[in-house]
């Protein structure tokens, strides 16, 4: 969008003081709007074209006297074909344009910065990696691509932008990702958009995105607390897994060296990938997905600690690289 | 317009209203038509609660802080609302009012298949209504019509369990009204009545039939399976014992999805017989839209997870209920064209019916259009749980539903009651109506695309001018409703005495008195014409 | 289509005891045969709804089902597959008993009628008496039941949510049928009743024919309920058996 059309649009917004469209502040957020106004115009147009045709009908086939009775009008097929087909040749293209847009935003380039979010009635708790934890308010660098990994500590929850223009559910249990690029910097709303009770409508935050020189001041400013390794780390001492998991395969248990990412093969003989979601599937529900070899003895953590604490722990299984050992307490 | 043949004078007739008095001819009648008038009655005050809970829902978000409530009330409000106005209102609205009055006396039938389990089936409903206002009255519930895990099986602290058992009743009374009209229509249509030669009202009871006998059962598992989450905790949809919130999206979606299809296909059947009467043509392309309604109807089972594009489910599920959603639109697409071509040289008048109807072509364009922004994948990113989809849903419900339903109240009252009511009154509050509903719901597009997220009891004030040009528009349209139950009351006394066919419209039940006798046809009609027949068709050419 | 309409138009030259001076034709129908018909169609329509109300518990079923396999053998290992099969032959002979005793009245044998209809109930009777008294006694008094009294068992580890899960499916599901059992029961005392007093003849059957429909359906339904719940994971070491 150039400037003339900004400052034109701009003045029509001053004229009548009426916010019609949101910020765009993100790479896919253009790319969006031209859908939308695409599927405005074809409501538009079909909307005006069949009231212009009725109210045209409506007056030159006015009842003359009361027992005026047409003639028989046949059907034509060739018509209805014509508006058959070209409603579907018109969906189709709604269709392709509108998938092909939705794959390109689902998958986060790899280069993400990541941060999490875990929903609960009725606040949103963001953690960075490096540390800083946030209520209601999420801080990101501009130009960045940026991962957020989310999920609920009770109900269904839905983390919405719509300056980025994205949302995704946010649900117990598992792990749901969503990803964006912010393009402007300044402050916009996010919002909780599935109903999850009382103060649902004061589930409300700001996003701010910042340059990249302030985001950086940003995070290292203020009071500084663990990173999400370091809280991991001490988890994973606290709660004992380091009893078991030894660094050099001599316990009873998988080391986690390097696991993260990784295939794993399971006893029945499937492949998975070790994400997010299994690593936390492991942590609160071990032995659903036994290892040829090991004995199916792992306690459940479920419950021992929070969804914030379960992704510092995972936080830090995945700074394991294969070649590091690590032991209690640096 | 009224017919040359003398006409016994109705005080002297005998028909199904004043063939017998009293509450006990009322409450224990097996006479369709009579029913037809207890759902009437009922699910106009099913109305009316529904309604004022959305009145005070508006004036509420008049102000971003809130006016009027508590943000638990609301949440109640918004809950009670759409309970009411979807299981108690939409559903049997057309079908249990319309359907069965008409649909005997438009197959030349004396009454349904199995009259006594029709009125089995306003008892199940009244049973279930009450159960839910008992709830509403005793605390009420705050889960929303959608009644989302783990949210309402585990952390609500509302009456989940008596409105859970009122919709579960109530679901019954739709299937057997739905069980009713197919082996009615199957087994009893008069000699000469082919499938092809119905009217399309006929077609489209059919099919919202056949969603009410697939679909309506998913429901009621859906409903007992919540209950026994709720009542007993064993982890059916709680993830901490291995449960899947997810499951309850599906099987809820799985009926109300073609639950949307019960609430349009019935007026998409009235609007066919409205053009068709106002225009004096027969309707173009029939076998097209008859057969739409049975397309729509069976792709309509198919699209459920577009409700669900935001949860998490696989990116290729998303796919194919995308183009499966944009399928289901198309059938649509054709009606609305038909309905459009039967308007050319016809000869069309303007009474209310008509207003209703031509209105109903509008509105439902653009709300039907507005759900192509929703099958589109990556809209519906932005839009999902947003006022977008408020606004949507209301243009189909109120601004298509609703409106088909006063069109064919307007349309056969004259029949039902024997009276004529007020045409002039009738058409004010038609555009009433008109523009109270389109200033209500247009802002809520701009709302949804601005981002405001529903069921907001509160809300950030950049958005309070479309929420006060909204609730300005509801005042207005509550005030277009409350003008046609004045002046049917007031015509049921006064109102002119209305002849059998005052519209001179095509139709078996145009052939027997207003109002009819209790046994409709003295003798079955034999059927030797088309549908609509106005003009004698050509040698050699089809319908 | 065409054949409906002909069928239709056939109705009203019908003469003979199925016409319409019949005691039993309700005022609304023309003929006999077009009662039986609606009745016929009206009961398949009434199954067919049946069908998906089940079929939903069965879709939740078999979800949970792929998704816990090891919780729900355990489960199904449980249940003593000795009273589901000999339930499973009481059901099948009770839906003979139920054909014949339609056959009966088709052919105007009174006391055979009487007597079918009553095996049939004697036979659902034992279903039920099977199921609660030896089945749902046993879960009770080994701690089966969820929301009741389900306890975990330390040898089912980690599986024990899901075992719980299995256990809260099977209930539901045995429940739900047994309801329908009961109900069929109901109808069937009715109509021992109505076949005692004469009611049925080679003309007029037409409740027998479909509380027979109900009753087969109510039968199948346990057809498809015991080798989902019983049979998981093979019991005797073939195909898998644990």
């Amino acid at each position: 969008m150039n400037a003339a059309t900004c400052l034109w649009k701009s003045n029509l917004l001053a004229a009548f003081s009426l916010p019609i469209h949101p910020p765009t502040a993100s790479t896919i957020g253009q790319g969006v709007d031209y859908l939308y106004f695409f599927l405005t115009g074809i409501t538009l147009f079909f909307t005006v074209l069949i009231f212009s045709i009725i109210f045209y009908f409506m007056i030159k086939y006015h009842r003359r006297s009361d027992d005026e009775v047409p003639g028989f009008i046949g059907t034509s097929m060739m018509l209805e074909a014509t508006w058959t087909l070209i409603p579907m040749a018109i969906c189709a293209v709604i269709f392709i344009w509108a998938s092909y847009l939705y794959f390109e935003n689902s998958r986060p380039p790899t280069a993400s910065m990541e941060m999490f979010v875990v929903g609960k009635q009725w606040m949103w708790h963001i953690q960075h990696p490096e540390g800083p934890r946030e209520i209601n308010e999420l801080h990101v660098p501009v130009g960045v691509p940026v991962k957020l990994t989310m999920t609920s500590e009770d109900v269904i929850h839905d983390f919405s932008i719509p300056a980025f223009r994205i949302k995704k559910d946010v649900l117990p249990g598992r792990y749901s990702s969503i990803w964006f690029q912010a393009t402007k910097t300044g402050i916009y709303h996010f919002y909780c958009a599935q109903y999850c009770g009382t103060d649902h409508a004061r589930m409300i935050g700001w996003v701010y995105v910042m340059t990249p020189d302030d985001y950086a001041g940003w995070l290292s400013g203020g009071v500084r607390g663990e990173s999400m390794v370091e809280s991991g780390q001490r988890l994973f001492t606290q709660l004992g897994c380091i009893t078991c998991h030894v660094a050099d395969n001599s316990g009873r248990c998988p080391t986690l060296n390097g696991v993260f990412n990784h295939p794993v093969k399971l006893q029945d003989g499937r492949t998975v990938m070790a994400d997010d979601a299994y690593l936390r599937n492991a942590i609160v529900n071990p032995n659903s997905m036994p290892l040829p070899g090991y004995a199916p003895v792992m306690p459940s953590f479920q419950g021992q600690m929070n969804e914030e604490q379960l992704l510092q722990l995972i936080a830090y299984i995945k700074s394991l690289g294969p070649e590091e050992r690590k032991s209690a307490g640096k | 317009m009224s017919t040359a043949v003398t006409e016994i004078p109705q005080e002297s007739r005998v028909h199904y209203l004043n063939v017998s008095y009293g509450v006990k001819s009322w409450l224990l009648t097996v006479d369709h038509k009579r029913i037809a008038l207890l759902y009437l009655v009922s699910i106009t005050f099913m109305f009316l609660v529904g309604g004022v809970a959305a009145v005070l829902m508006r004036i509420h978000l008049i102000e971003p802080a809130g006016a009027l409530v508590q943000p638990e009330t609301y949440n109640k409000l918004f809950s009670a609302h759409g309970i009411i106005m979807v299981f108690f209102f939409l559903v049997p609205s057309i079908p249990a009012t319309l359907g069965n009055f008409l649909v005997p006396l438009m197959i030349g039938a004396k009454d349904l298949a199995f009259p006594k389990l029709n009125l089995l089936s306003w008892y199940i409903y009244i049973v279930g209504a009450l159960f839910t206002l008992y709830a509403v009255i005793s605390g009420g519930v705050d889960t929303g019509w959608t009644f989302y895990t783990p949210y309402s099986s585990t952390y609500s602290h509302s009456a989940v369990i008596p409105v859970a058992i009122g919709v579960f009743i109530t679901g019954f009374s739709s299937i057997l009204t739905g069980l009713n009209f197919i082996v009615t229509i199957h087994k009893m249509r008069a000699p000469g009545l082919t499938w092809f030669r119905l009217p399309l009202f006929i077609w489209s009871i059919y099919a919202t039939s056949v969603i009410f006998i697939l679909g309506t059962p998913v429901l009621a598992i859906t409903i007992f399976l919540l209950g026994v989450e709720r009542l007993f905790h064993v982890g059916i949809f709680d993830p901490a014992v291995g449960g899947d919130p997810l499951l309850f999206q599906h099987l809820f979606w799985f009926y109300s999805h073609p639950a949307v299809y019960i609430m349009i296909l019935p007026g998409m059947g009235v609007v066919s017989e409205l053009i068709a009467a106002f225009s004096r043509k027969r309707i173009y392309g029939y076998t097209m839209v008859a057969y739409s309604s049975f397309a729509i109807a069976i792709i309509s089972f198919l699209v459920w997870g577009h409700h669900m594009f935001v949860t998490g489910q696989s990116i290729y599920a998303g796919l194919i209920f995308s183009v499966l959603s944009f399928l289901v639109a198309i059938p649509s697409a054709i009606k609305v064209f038909n309905w459009t071509a039967t308007l050319y040289k016809g000869s069309i008048s303007y009474e209310a019916p008509m207003l209703y109807a031509l209105g109903f072509i509008g509105l439902f364009t653009m709300g039907g259009l507005t759900g192509l922004f929703l099958a589109a994948l990556a809209t519906d990113v932005h839009l999902s749980g947003t006022y977008f989809i408020v606004a949507h849903f209301h243009y189909i419900m109120v601004g298509g539903a609703v409106m088909a339903y006063m069109g064919g109240l307007h349309y056969w009252w004259p029949k039902i009651s024997g009276r004529m009511y007020p045409d002039m009154w009738a058409r004010v509050a038609a555009v009433i109506i008109f523009v109270g509903f389109n200033l209500t719901f247009f802002p809520q597009f701009m709302l949804g695309y601005l981002g405001m997220p529903r069921r907001y009891a509160v809300y950030p004030p950049e958005f309070q001018v479309f929420n006060v040009m909204s609730s300005a528009g509801a005042s207005i349209l509550g005030i277009g409703y409350l003008i046609p139950l004045v002046y049917f009351i007031w015509s049921m006394r006064y109102g002119p005495i209305a002849p059998a066919n005052p519209w001179g419209a095509k139709g078996l039940e145009w052939t027997v008195p207003s109002p009819p006798p209790t046994e409709n046809f003295e003798e079955t009609p034999v059927v030797t014409e088309e549908a609509y027949d106005y003009a004698p068709i050509p040698e050699g050419q089809h319908g | 289509m065409a054949d409906l309409v002909a069928h239709g138009v056939a109705h009203r030259d019908e003469h003979g005891s199925a016409g319409a001076h019949s005691q039993n034709l309700r005022h609304h129908f023309d003929n006999m045969s077009q009662q039986f018909e609606a009745g016929n169609l009206g009961m398949w329509v009434f199954l067919a709804t049946e069908v998906l109300f089940f079929g939903g518990l069965f879709a939740s079923y078999t979800v949970y089902r792929a998704l816990y396999l090891p919780g729900f053998e355990i489960g199904s290992h449980l249940l003593d597959v000795r009273f589901g099969a000999a339930n499973t032959a009481v059901l099948i002979g009770s839906s003979l008993s139920m054909a014949l005793a339609i056959r009966a009245a088709q052919t105007g044998r009174r006391n055979a009628q009487v007597f079918l209809l009553v095996l049939t109930m004697i036979l659902g009777a034992a279903f039920l008496g099977i199921k609660f008294s030896f089945e749902w006694r046993n879960d009770y008094l080994e701690h089966l039941i969820p929301g009741v009294n389900f306890l975990y068992r330390p040898e089912w580890g980690a599986n024990a949510p899901h075992v719980q899960l299995f256990f809260c499916f099977y209930f539901i599901m045995t429940s739900l049928h047994a309801i329908h059992m009961i109900i069929g029961i109901g109808l069937l005392s009715v109509l021992t009743w109505m076949a005692a007093r004469g009611r049925f003849s080679p003309d007029y059957y037409t409740p027998l024919e479909v509380s027979g429909l109900y009753w087969h359906f109510v039968d199948i339904v346990w057809i498809f309920l015991f080798p989902l719940l019983y049979l998981i994971g093979g019991r005797y070491g073939i195909g898998g058996g644990h």
